[in-house]
This record gives structure tokens, sequence and C-alpha cells, in this order.
């Protein structure tokens, strides 16, 4: 199925910019009318991704972080990607609560945050090359469009 | 974010203002960190009636500042958190160490 927009953004690897992602993606995903209850969740998968792509991937060095972000008549696509260490083992790195940084008092639930808060999530990642997070999510199609449609 | 700290006693409540991820997260830390080591605290509550985001470095942030307050022979308390943040403490499974009112 062919997006009816795109972007792709590229922004360093500073933790300045996790809110800066959010907002970014927050003001595209709005063109779909999604609910603040949405908008509020997709933000944070997108924090979480984004969060790890600095201190996982790029160990809170410099790096780029790439962003993309599709969208269809009732779903978003966000792709975040980074070109860092990569996840050795990815089925343990989505275990609830596992982290490999517990000293940097990381809670390990990322990526359970993204798989409940998105309704697709799909990790790819090669050691010494990076990691690119996919992931999908729809918006609710229940408002009154005859009103929004007005804006 | 804005923080600010009101003291009573042994009781340290810490107000945060605005969005609390990783970036944020550090700079909570060390004030909270600072206070406890300023004098003893009995029971610490987090006030979030001010927090407008959250996200998994809050919830690693929490959880640190639990255990160090445990440590000292103290408890934690969260306050206020908004329906959004209500929903990724419970998924943490936060409430079983501390209440959430």
């Amino acid at each position: 199925m062919q997006p009816i927009n795109k972007m792709k953004i590229q922004f360093d690897s500073k933790s300045a910019n996790e809110a800066f992602a959010r907002v970014v993606v927050s003001a595209f995903a709005s063109q779909l009318d999604p609910t603040l209850e949405e908008l509020a969740e997709l933000k944070t998968a997108v924090s979480e991704a984004v969060t790890n792509s600095i201190i996982h991937g790029y160990e809170q060095m410099e790096g780029i972080i790439y962003m993309e972000c599709r969208l269809f008549p009732e779903s978003i696509e966000v792709i975040v990607r980074d070109e860092g260490v990569g996840i050795e083992d990815i089925e343990k790195a989505r275990t609830p609560t596992y982290t490999s940084k517990p000293e940097l008092e990381r809670s390990g639930m990322g990526f359970s945050v993204m798989e409940s808060f998105m309704d697709t999530l799909e990790i790819q990642s090669k050691v010494g090359k990076g990691t690119a997070i996919i992931m999908t999510k729809k918006f609710s199609q229940q408002k009154d469009r005859s009103f929004s449609s007005e804006r | 974010m804005v923080i600010s700290t009101k003291q009573e006693k042994n009781v340290l409540t810490v107000f945060l203002k605005g969005e609390l991820d990783h970036h944020s997260a550090s700079r909570v830390k060390d004030a909270i960190d600072m206070e406890i080591l300023k004098s003893s605290v009995r029971l610490l509550i987090l006030d979030m009636t001010d927090v407008t985001f959250m996200d998994s470095s809050g919830i690693g942030l929490i959880v640190g500042r639990y255990h160090r307050i445990k440590s000292l022979g103290g408890k934690m308390q969260i306050a206020n958190p908004n329906a959004s943040l209500l929903r990724i403490l419970k998924m943490s499974g936060i409430e079983k160490l501390m209440k959430i009112s």
C-alpha cells in the first residue's frame, strides 16, 4: 500500500533530541487526527526507540539517528535507525525488565512499552552495523469526521 | 524539567514539572540524591501533578530512588500521576514497591 504522506529526518544522538523526536512524530501524525491517548502512546514508543539508540546503539557517544515516518489512511509506520553497536541477542533485549545497563538505572522496559503502545514492532539488528526499529500504530476511526474536516 | 523540593521534618516532597525522559532523568536523580544526603529522609514523595510525559527512563529513575531511600531505612510514594503515566507505572509493577495516590 502506498503511503499518503512520508517524511525523513536525521539528528545527532543527543539526549535533548528525545523530546525533539517526540514532537516531530506527534506533529506529523496529527494529520490523521488521532486521539490524545493515541498520540501519547506514539510519543512514548518513539521516545523509547530514540533513547535506546542513544544509550545502547551509540553508547552515549556521537552518532546519527535516522527517523522515517509513513502515513497511511488509518495508521502510521515509524522507523528509528542507528548505525551503532547493534544488539547481540534480540530475544534477551526484548525480555521485560532485562537491561544490559543496570548501572545507568535503566528499567529494561523499553521494548515492552513499545510493544504495548504500538500495534506491531519489528527489530532488525546486526552487531557492529546498527539497529532499526520498525513499528506501526493504527488510529481509531470513530471520531466525528464531519467536524474534523471543517478545520 | 523544573524540580522543586519541600522538606517537612523527615518527609521530602519533590515536585516535578515538565517531561520526564532519559534527558531530564539525570538532573532529577542528582537533585533528589543531594536532598537525601543533606538531611535524614524517612519518606520521599514524588509529586507528579505537573509531569506531562514519562517514558521508561522515569521508571528507572523511580526504582533507583526507591532502592536508595530503602537502603537508608525510608519509604517512597508517588503522588498524582496522570492516566498515561499511571499506565506505565502499572506496567512496571512499581505499585508493588510503593504507594501510588
